[in-house]
């Protein structure tokens, strides 16, 4: 059985650091002119070498993008149905050590949360719990995707990593993708900040989307949280890892998600920053590499920011997003997960993509085996 | 006046069919495909609320020249297929479905095995099978067999824009079928869609290269034209290209 570790292992963090760094401006501008990108051409995109090419690069990653996906934007919303955690994330506003009140939707908080999202308009819905096999384990997501699948079209979750046949009972529910961000792909510093709990475990972490390949799950989203290591480094790797997934499981879709550290309960300030500029050079130079991967925005990001990367490689958007469990509509106060950076409503968010000539897609997906 | 175009029961006096998708608005899409003169439409079952009266596409397609042929776009085997086009069939009162079964996501090349046995399952329920394949000639004598009233092999690889890619296994399609051959996805020019025609397709199907070019809507009359002039062209019979000149001094005229 194929498994991302054996090729993973094979490489080393700094010396692939030290190659991004090392590129020059003619390997960029050979990058730019080829048809077909290699990790090698990834790897020049995203060095500091390429930073004077950013506007080129911004107008290929739009075209590129266009052409594949059209003048569409596909709308999506996260619902956070717990915020119970068995783990400790330096980062998280869920950690187990943070005092918090705890709490899990009941069925029927979460259909009152499904009633808000779907008079917004909302088809395709994201799922999102923390860490808890006692309360929130296979069992509740999978009567959660059971009780609200007859009102969204496509369900995707982000949840703790599972085992094979737990997503291939989900995948029989209902389940569409399955969200599972390696965090970082330098095992020290993963280490750091993930000391206690399951997730600790950085091994079963990269070994998720393999087993997500093996059960047969529509799409896996992957990506790096920006700020505990070098962005670059860890997209490098975020490249590598997808692109051995397309190989091994070729019916999958995958997509890409760029999450910065946001402010939070007990916050933590990022190890490495990444300002505008490195991840709008992120997205195109993905958009680059790949002309069909999915590319996600959430509301992590500013109003400003989200305006202007709309036409330049993103394909999907959420808006409006509550990151704590009943927030839109049963328990508007309790403990968000992070700071939402763009609070517009989802109304003013359609008429901003509308106004930069997208249409708006709600519904994409039908589920014909079931 | 070009022939009419006949498939199973219907005829098409346009030869040139059009998708839905990537438009920037239903609006212009709307007034796009009204300008191609489409007949057959097709729309992904997927983007479509098949329990909302108002769903925005399906309102912005209704017109009395518009036939609408749903796809099985998503679906991964002939099961989900068979599953889709009946569900298709319900929604949309119609029982024409064009068979997509690609599952591959990223360059949405069918899968020759699964659409034969859709395709020979989906004849008996009583559907018009349009299957989207490989410019793959056996396959397409074996649809033939099966029943499916045309075969719709591709150009290029899906919103690729390449042309006739596949011509020379288009020609032989061409040569030897019994049915409609519309050539389906790579057309990303007018010239395009015009050396289909004068190959001899029986029509083609046109989406990306409408909905994502600047101006849509001349895009899609320039497409019109394309597809008319091409099939004019194939009906008027084509001069033959040569490649050589001709002896001035006839070989055989020793026989005189």
């Amino acid at each position: 059985m194929s498994h991302f570790k054996t090729l993973f292992d094979t490489y080393n963090w700094d010396f692939i650091l030290q190659s991004i760094f090392n590129k020059t401006e003619v390997e960029v501008k050979q990058a730019l002119a080829k048809e077909k990108r290699d990790l090698e051409d990834f790897k020049a995109l995203i060095s500091p070498a390429a930073k004077p090419f950013l506007e080129e690069m911004a107008y290929k990653s739009k075209v590129l993008t266009k052409k594949r996906f059209g003048n569409t934007m596909q709308m999506y919303a996260p619902m956070y149905l717990s915020n119970e955690c068995q783990n400790i994330c330096t980062y998280c506003g869920f950690s187990l050590t943070n005092k918090i009140p705890r709490r899990t939707l009941t069925d029927a908080e979460i259909l009152k949360e499904v009633a808000f999202l779907k008079h917004k308009g909302y088809d395709h819905i994201l799922l999102v719990t923390g860490e808890a096999n006692q309360k929130v384990g296979v069992d509740y997501i999978n009567n959660a995707i059971r009780l609200i699948r007859s009102h969204f079209s496509n369900i995707t979750i982000e949840v703790q990593p599972l085992d094979q046949d737990e997503y291939e009972l989900l995948i029989q529910n209902g389940l569409y993708a399955v969200l599972v961000y390696q965090e970082t792909y330098h095992r020290d510093e993963y280490k750091k900040h993930h000391p206690k709990g399951k997730k600790s475990n950085f091994d079963y972490r990269l070994d998720t989307p393999d087993r997500l390949g093996k059960a047969g799950v529509h799409k896996i989203g992957l990506g790096a949280l920006f700020g505990l290591e070098d962005w670059r480094a860890d997209s490098f790797f975020t490249a590598l890892h997808l692109q051995y997934l397309q190989k091994t499981y070729w019916k999958t879709k995958y997509s890409i998600s760029f999450p910065r550290l946001r402010p939070h309960s007990g916050g933590l300030d990022p190890k490495v920053e990444m300002t505008d500029s490195d991840l709008v050079q992120l997205i195109c130079a993905f958009r680059l590499l790949d002309e069909d991967v999915e590319l996600s925005m959430s509301t992590r990001e500013s109003e400003i920011f989200r305006n202007n990367i709309v036409n330049l490689g993103i394909t999907s958007i959420s808006a409006e997003s509550k990151t704590n469990p009943g927030g839109y509509s049963v328990e508007p106060q309790s403990l968000e997960q992070f700071e939402i950076s763009d609070e517009r409503s989802t109304e003013k968010v359609v008429e901003m993509l509308k106004s930069r000539g997208l249409e708006v897609v709600w519904k994409d997906w039908e589920y014909f085996s079931y | 006046m070009n022939q009419k175009l006949k498939i199973a029961d219907k005829e098409f006096t346009s030869r040139l069919f059009t998708g839905t998708g990537k438009f920037s608005s239903s609006k212009l899409m709307r007034a796009s495909l009204l300008a191609s003169e489409s007949e057959l439409i097709t729309v992904a079952l997927k983007r479509v609320d098949v329990t909302n009266d108002e769903d925005d596409i399906l309102t912005h397609l209704n017109h009395k020249h518009i036939n609408l042929l749903p796809n099985t776009s998503g679906v991964r085997t002939a099961k989900e297929a068979i599953f889709a086009a009946e569900l298709s069939r319900e929604a949309l009162q119609t029982n024409w479905v064009k068979l997509e079964i690609h599952p591959d996501p990223r360059y949405l090349l069918p899968d020759p095995i699964e659409t034969l046995k859709a395709a020979e399952e989906l004849v008996k329920l009583g559907f018009v099978v349009m299957p989207y394949i490989h410019a793959d000639p056996v396959l397409c004598k074996r649809l033939e067999e099966v029943g499916a009233q045309c075969v719709m092999p591709l150009g290029a690889p899906i919103g690729s824009n390449k042309g006739l890619k596949t011509q020379d296994f288009l020609e032989i399609i061409i040569e030897q079928s019994n049915v409609p051959v519309i050539v389906d996805a790579g057309i990303g020019a007018p010239s395009h869609a015009a050396h289909a025609m004068e190959l001899g397709a029986d029509a083609v199907l046109v989406n990306t290269a409408i909905a994502v070019s600047q101006n849509p809507i001349s895009m899609a009359k320039a497409f019109k034209m394309a597809v008319e002039s091409g099939r004019m062209a194939f009906e008027a019979k084509l001069a033959l290209i040569k490649n050589q000149a001709e002896a001035s001094s006839p070989l055989t005229s020793f026989l005189n």
